[in-house]
């Protein structure tokens, strides 16, 4: 193979509000039966990319647990496998990845010891199909030092000033390169996903640590893209970021819709996921099911529409589910009214209760104890 | 050195002929259960539980489909450094090649499998029944009555006990007599084919029957061993045990799945039942459908209605159809307005529109009634019905069909429609 790949999947972002307290990004749960960092997984092992490595920094807990065997991915192999990095104290470094560059540079051995000549960099928290090998064969097409992969969000320019913002000339090489900015110059946005040849990044990575910056998007693309060739690679497939509750709401509203879901669940290739070993979803008297999503081991009895349950919920008699998202192993009593909401994992919610999302996505964390007579 | 103090043979070989067409292509322990699982599931899921991790499976009969579901067992657990799960096919010999003539039989073919593991104890399974047990506990019943042979007996009815074989025991549960398939049955206790042996028992008895031509367990070994003055027990089981040997039994087994809070419950957290899970996508029901009383398996996509049944995984039922009282197994589309009642339509079916399935009055099959019965309609796998024709009650359809194999549009109830496609 000619790449390894990394995941970045430290981060934390106070716009997942209480969703984050107790997870990394790339660990949250999405369209029913996945996590986030299972879409970056999927594309690297359909990519034949056999070698990742996982950083991992914020409440790795449950990102941990998810990532406990790489056998889900095809990562169970003699050659390659699946790594994940936490930071650890050494005699020169007693520091937390600072940025991530900083992570990248704390684990320089990683590619140091890799073979293959050039490094896929991903982040966890993207929803996307891609073939990395087609960046790559554009990277070494166009003899890029590092290829940025970008995306046009003209349709949905409010969502700019999450991103880094790019300008690209009429090759594709990057020009101008702005990190979240309040009024962007240009509608493309970088996805965060770069490629970039292992013995360029080690350099620029040791240049980096020398000066002591640490991160990747400031330190090493801003800086550079007058020195080296930076260029950037358009996909225009479907992508969506979650790390913000709105945006994670609409994505996986977005499997909602048929061609969104045919692309990811029907068409080569898959995305894989850990197997839970649940029974089927079971739908008993008077449940009435309207437009959604519904994962395994969930039992339902009252009504739910335009939203998605995750695995093992149970929705008890005379309930409403509206518009909502209810994660993994959440009960739900009787006469419940839930709307616009998202329920926190593991939660239970109490008989004759209601919960309304009223200007704003609600987020519902009870942490009741849960009782079942 | 290797040692396992018990481990299993499963008896995965024969094909289950009651089952018709479903297991015209597969056998019986292939056969598709619950949704999502299939019926070799519950006997490798409740070996795990058990903790047995050194399974021998016996295949014979059409072994493909069982072979790609096991694989090297990491379903179940079972792919391990030492033991797991291996599958034991007929193969050939310097002399006396030959294929598995019985149950006992087959596992005499294997006694050097069996050797390996250098076993205190033998426990023989079939792939045939639906059923969660703790067979340690069972171990441990054979250990405290000192014995060299323990069969596990669930109780059933004296109208059923005819259909098996019986045994009679004594208070502290040896076994004094049996009958086979018995008149008049003197007890209901009935063997569930589960037994535990004592190796060297069962060692002496498989090389001393040999030459018995079909070596049976229920017909020769365990009367062998009686013979020989050997202790055998009777483990009463209390749990839930179902025999879905016929295309009835299985659809019952099935629909009692669904009820509010099943006897067979697959969603308790103690003892999970694995199985090998290709389709991961939650599964889909659109706007103005309706689904009740029915258990459905991951990725389905549901556009019209569904009452009382059990769909697998990757189905698809179609706008303005409707589906009742039947199991749909994996991958099957079923089209637009169509209407199925009480149908068992196995994997990857593609069911045209405007197809009603299970209508007319009442027949007997006219080939096999003892196979076709209870008013069900059955559909063979991977095959085609076309759009527009009407089939009957008892009938049982296989391969690729088109309009003109349906005289005026219909198979009315009793019919049989086998076409050898590029399948068969």
């Amino acid at each position: 193979m000619r790449a390894i790949g990394i995941i970045l999947a430290g981060g934390n972002s106070n716009r997942m509000r209480e969703l984050s307290n107790k997870r990394a990004i790339a660990a949250m749960p999405m369209a029913g039966s996945y996590r986030s960092i299972d879409f970056a997984l999927s594309n690297m092992t359909n990519s034949h990319i056999n070698r990742v490595a996982v950083f991992t920094q914020y409440n790795s807990r449950s990102l941990n647990e998810h990532l406990s065997s790489g056998k889900w991915w095809d990562f169970g192999r003699k050659q390659g496998g699946l790594f994940v990095f936490t930071p650890t104290i050494t005699n020169t470094n007693s520091y937390w990845y600072q940025g991530t560059a900083d992570a990248l540079y704390q684990n320089l051995n990683f590619l140091k010891e890799s073979h293959e000549p050039y490094v896929v960099i991903a982040s966890g928290d993207g929803i996307y199909k891609l073939d990395y090998n087609k960046v790559l064969e554009y990277h070494i097409e166009k003899g890029a030092d590092i290829t940025v992969v970008c995306k046009d969000l003209s349709k949905e320019p409010e969502q700019l000033e999450r991103f880094g913002v790019v300008k690209m000339n009429d090759d594709g090489r990057i020009r101008e390169f702005e990190e979240k900015p309040l009024v962007a110059e240009s509608t493309i946005a970088s996805i965060g996903v770069y490629v970039v040849r292992r013995r360029q990044l080690i350099e620029l990575l040791e240049n980096c640590a020398k000066e002591e910056r640490n991160d990747f998007v400031k330190d090493i693309l801003i800086r550079q893209k007058n020195v080296k060739k930076i260029y950037g690679y358009m996909m225009d497939s479907y992508w969506s970021n979650i790390s913000d509750v709105d945006a994670y709401y609409k994505t996986n509203m977005d499997f909602l819709n048929k061609d969104i879901r045919d692309y990811f669940f029907k068409q080569y290739p898959d995305i894989y996921s850990k197997v839970d070993d649940l029974p089927p979803a079971k739908y008993n008297k008077g449940a009435e099911i309207r437009n959604s999503l519904v994962a395994s081991g969930c039992i339902v009895n009252g009504t739910v529409e335009n939203s998605v349950l995750f695995k093992e919920v149970f929705v008890g008699n005379n309930c409403t589910i509206k518009n909502s998202i209810i994660l993994n192993d959440v009960y739900i009593g009787d006469n419940v009214y839930i709307e616009n909401c998202i329920v926190e994992s593991r939660d239970t919610i109490r008989a004759n209760s209601t919960h309304v999302g009223e200007d704003r996505i609600e987020i519902i964390v009870e942490k009741n104890s849960r009782y079942i007579l | 050195m290797i040692k396992k103090e018990m481990i299993a043979m499963l008896l995965a070989g024969g094909q289950g002929s009651r089952l018709g067409v479903l297991t015209s292509k597969v056998a019986k322990p292939a056969v598709s259960f619950g949704g999502k699982y299939k019926i070799i599931d519950f006997p490798l899921s409740n070996c795990i539980n058990s903790g047995i991790d050194t399974v021998g499976v016996l295949t014979q009969y059409r072994p493909l489909r069982l072979n790609q579901h096991i694989g090297i067992g990491i379903p179940w657990d079972l792919d391990r450094n030492i033991g797991g799960v291996t599958v034991l096919p007929p193969y050939e010999k310097s002399t006396n090649s030959e294929w598995y003539t019985g149950t006992a039989n087959a596992i005499y073919q294997n006694l050097e499998y069996m050797d390996y593991y250098n076993p205190d104890y033998v426990l023989i399974l079939s792939g045939d029944h639906i059923y969660k047990m703790d067979y340690e506990v069972m171990l441990d019943f054979h250990k405290s009555r000192h014995a060299d042979v323990t069969l596990a007996t669930f109780n059933v009815s004296e109208e059923e006990a005819r259909r098996f074989g019986v045994v009679l025991a004594d208070e502290e549960g040896t076994i004094t007599e049996f009958e086979e398939k018995p008149e008049n049955p003197r007890s209901t206790k009935a063997s569930m084919g589960i037994y535990i042996f004592s190796w060297p028992v069962l060692k002496d008895a498989l090389q001393q029957l040999s030459e018995q031509p079909a070596c049976d367990f229920g017909k020769h070994i365990i009367p062998f061993c009686h013979n020989n003055g050997k202790k055998i027990c009777a483990y009463e089981y209390k749990g839930y045990w179902k025999d879905v040997g016929t295309l009835y039994s299985y659809w019952e087994a099935n629909m009692e799945l669904i009820d509010l809070i099943p006897e067979f419950n697959l969603y308790e957290e103690f003892w999970k039942i694995y199985t090998k899970s290709d389709v991961l996508p939650p599964q889909y029901i659109a706007d103005n459908t309706k689904v009740e009383a029915s258990i459905i398996g991951e990725g389905s996509e549901i556009y019209g209605q569904v009452y009382n049944s059990v769909l697998g995984t990757g189905v698809t039922v179609e706008e303005g159809a409707v589906v009742r009282d039947s199991i749909i197994m994996n991958g099957t589309v079923i089209g637009k307005n169509s209407q199925v009642s009480k149908a068992i339509i196995s994997e990857y079916v593609t069911l045209g529109e405007n197809v009603v399935l299970g209508t007319f009055d009442d027949a007997e099959n006219k080939v096999a009634p003892h196979i076709y019965a209870g008013g069900l309609a059955t559909i063979g796998e991977y095959s085609v019905i076309p759009d527009n024709v009407q089939i009957g009650k008892n009938t049982a359809i296989f391969g690729e069909t088109e309009s003109s194999d349906y005289p005026d549009g219909r198979l009315m109830s009793g019919e049989t429609l086998i076409k050898v496609g590029e399948l068969a």
